[in-house]
């Protein structure tokens, strides 16, 4: 009976979430959003894929990454190559993209996931720093002058992605696999004490939350004509890293909202240079000192949704707390 | 398995970080269904023997072996699979996660359904996931906490917390259940429970049990032998009330009478 409940309220919010996405192909085809509103959509998304993947491995997993930037240089350049040097559809670009991060994950998540809190966030911002060197230092990606991409980003795959994301990170962290890594988050001895294979599961939320950003990689890369290694420092790290923050540690909801709110802040403050960075951190302080906990805590929107529900119902749940 | 194979054989463990042997030389062995105590004064080494046959530290010397097979340089997670199950002394409980959720990760290990059929929500997902459920309520009625299942474990008052973390361990169902301390900062009334209760899941889920304690009422009361430890070795070992009068055990706890 729960099940077929849960099962309604997926289908109805896909159902919603399609018909959005029609509505906005209608308004974007028809120019009634110009080209600014629909850049700033596009921005929108992929911000949603980065800041909801890097939720997997801070917010669930409890590992404290800020070399996500990396993974989508990764993808980028991937992308890049793919549809331009291999001429390939833009499709296998995007899976291509998610695969080489993925391996990327892999291969960085393996030795450094041993490593805790504030050495894992370190080695991680290392790993950031050496993607950036390495494009820099790669002549067939064109070095410090980039590369040029045709411009092949449409509404249809950001929100085909995004939507790909929130599902498999949902489904994943409301299953047993994702309870293994909310424990891990909890209490790693804890978890090894129950049987759960802590390196396993920190490196397969690695893993995920790389092939995302690998995705979000091959839709920036292809939303703005051209991509330099200067895009993906570490700053870019902190950015992912704060939207994952402000919208609460271990809300997925939130992250979404964090990503829409600041992406929207700061592509209007680019109408003021000079105080861009000034109000963005005004912001984001003010946020600290009034919310700490982030815009959602760690409640995700079914929760408050289910709320008047339970309030007559009595004590049901529909397990998604555990995404708390 | 026949009768005198011992389920759990310790065979002269120990450990030394660096310089210091915290434990050293012990030799322990537990039949099937026993319950024991180790005891022994503050420091003298016995979570760090917990920690031992848990696999948290790898012995530096000696063998841990449960039914025969050796356990040493296991990873934690694939000593509590084979069966060895423990509490902690300073609880150790998810403690942002419900109840229900606390005993379902403990199941983790026995949950069919691959990651790929959560991610795709696969008929295999949802029937795991409703086993899982099913069986994690029915068992924590045993333990009379199916009434706070989605209740978060860090807002449950202390004794059922130790309850749930005894339930939590359970569930990753166990042939030796390690306890240490499980009466720490309880009262008299809420040890009494849980002499019951140790009683009660012994019984119901044929288990071996060894217990850290330092509640002599308890040790006393409820278990068949004990072992003591001392300064990382064991000093004594035997019934309850050989224990008691054992003179080197009264030396350890009290010091050396003066002549």
């Amino acid at each position: 009976m729960k099940s077929s409940k849960h099962a309604k309220g997926f289908w109805l919010s896909i159902v919603l979430a399609v018909i959005f996405s029609i509505v906005m192909q209608f308004l974007i085809s028809g120019g009634t959003l110009n080209p600014f509103y629909v850049n700033t959509l596009f921005s929108i998304g992929i911000n949603i894929i980065l800041a909801v993947s890097l939720h997997l491995i801070i917010g669930i997993t409890g590992q404290f990454s800020i070399g996500h930037a990396g993974f989508l240089a990764v993808g980028a350049y991937m992308s890049a190559i793919v549809t331009m040097k291999l001429a390939l559809p833009f499709p296998v670009a995007i899976l291509a993209a998610g695969m080489a991060a993925a391996v990327a994950g892999l291969v960085i998540g393996i030795p450094t996931l041993r490593l805790r809190g504030d050495y894992l966030a370190i080695a991680t911002l290392g790993f950031g720093e050496i993607m950036r060197i390495v494009f820099l230092n790669i002549d067939y990606v064109g070095g410090a002058s980039g590369m040029t991409v045709t411009h092949l980003t449409t509404w249809p795959w950001v929100i085909a992605c995004v939507l790909m994301t929130i599902i498999v990170i949902v489904n994943f962290t409301n299953s047993t696999h994702g309870r293994a890594c909310l424990s891990i988050r909890e209490n790693e001895i804890a978890a090894d004490a129950m049987g759960i294979n802590t390196t396993y599961y920190k490196v397969m939320a690695f893993v995920i939350g790389a092939f995302f950003a690998g995705v979000a990689g091959a839709l920036h890369a292809h939303n703005f004509y051209i991509i330099q290694p200067g895009n993906f420092g570490f700053l870019k790290s902190f950015d992912i890293l704060i939207l994952v923050v402000i919208g609460g540690l271990g809300s997925m909801s939130g992250s979404v909202f964090a990503a829409i709110l600041l992406t929207i802040i700061s592509t209007y403050l680019s109408n003021y240079p000079e105080l861009r960075m000034v109000i963005y951190s005004l912001v984001l302080v003010v946020m600290m000192l009034f919310r700490p906990q982030g815009l959602m805590g760690t409640k995700e929107i079914t929760a408050f949704l289910k709320m008047g529900k339970s309030a007559k119902g009595g004590s049901h749940d529909d397990g998604k707390h555990t995404t708390a | 398995m026949t009768a005198n194979t011992p389920l759990l054989k310790v065979d002269k463990a120990g450990i030394r970080f660096g310089g210091l042997k915290a434990v050293s030389e012990v030799n322990l062995e537990l039949q099937k269904g026993e319950l024991v105590g180790l005891i022994g004064p503050n420091g003298a080494g016995k979570t760090t023997f917990f920690n031992l046959l848990t696999g948290v530290y790898v012995p530096t010397e000696g063998s841990i072996s449960l039914d025969g097979e050796k356990l040493n340089g296991f990873a934690p997670y694939k000593i509590t699979k084979k069966g060895i199950s423990r509490t902690f002394q300073n609880i150790r409980l998810f403690s942002d996660l419900t109840v229900l959720d606390n005993v379902k990760i403990a199941y983790h290990s026995l949950a069919k359904h691959s990651i790929i059929s959560s991610i795709f929500r696969l008929p295999s997902h949802f029937a795991g996931e409703r086993e899982m459920e099913e069986k994690a309520i029915e068992f924590l009625k045993i333990f009379k906490l199916d009434n706070v299942l989605y209740e978060q474990a860090k807002n449950l008052p202390y004794g059922q917390q130790r309850r749930l973390e005894i339930a939590r361990a359970l569930a990753a169902n166990p042939k030796l259940l390690l306890l240490d301390e499980p009466a720490a900062g309880m009262n008299p009334q809420e040890t009494d429970e849980l002499m019951n209760l140790i009683a009660l899941i012994r019984e119901r889920f044929d288990l071996t049990i060894l217990l850290i304690e330092h509640d002599m009422n308890l040790v006393m009361g409820v278990c068949e032998r004990i072992y003591v430890l001392d300064h990382g070795q064991l000093i004594a070992d035997g019934t309850p009330e050989e224990i008691r009068n054992n003179p080197k055990v009264i030396e350890a706890y009290l010091g050396e009478e003066v002549s």
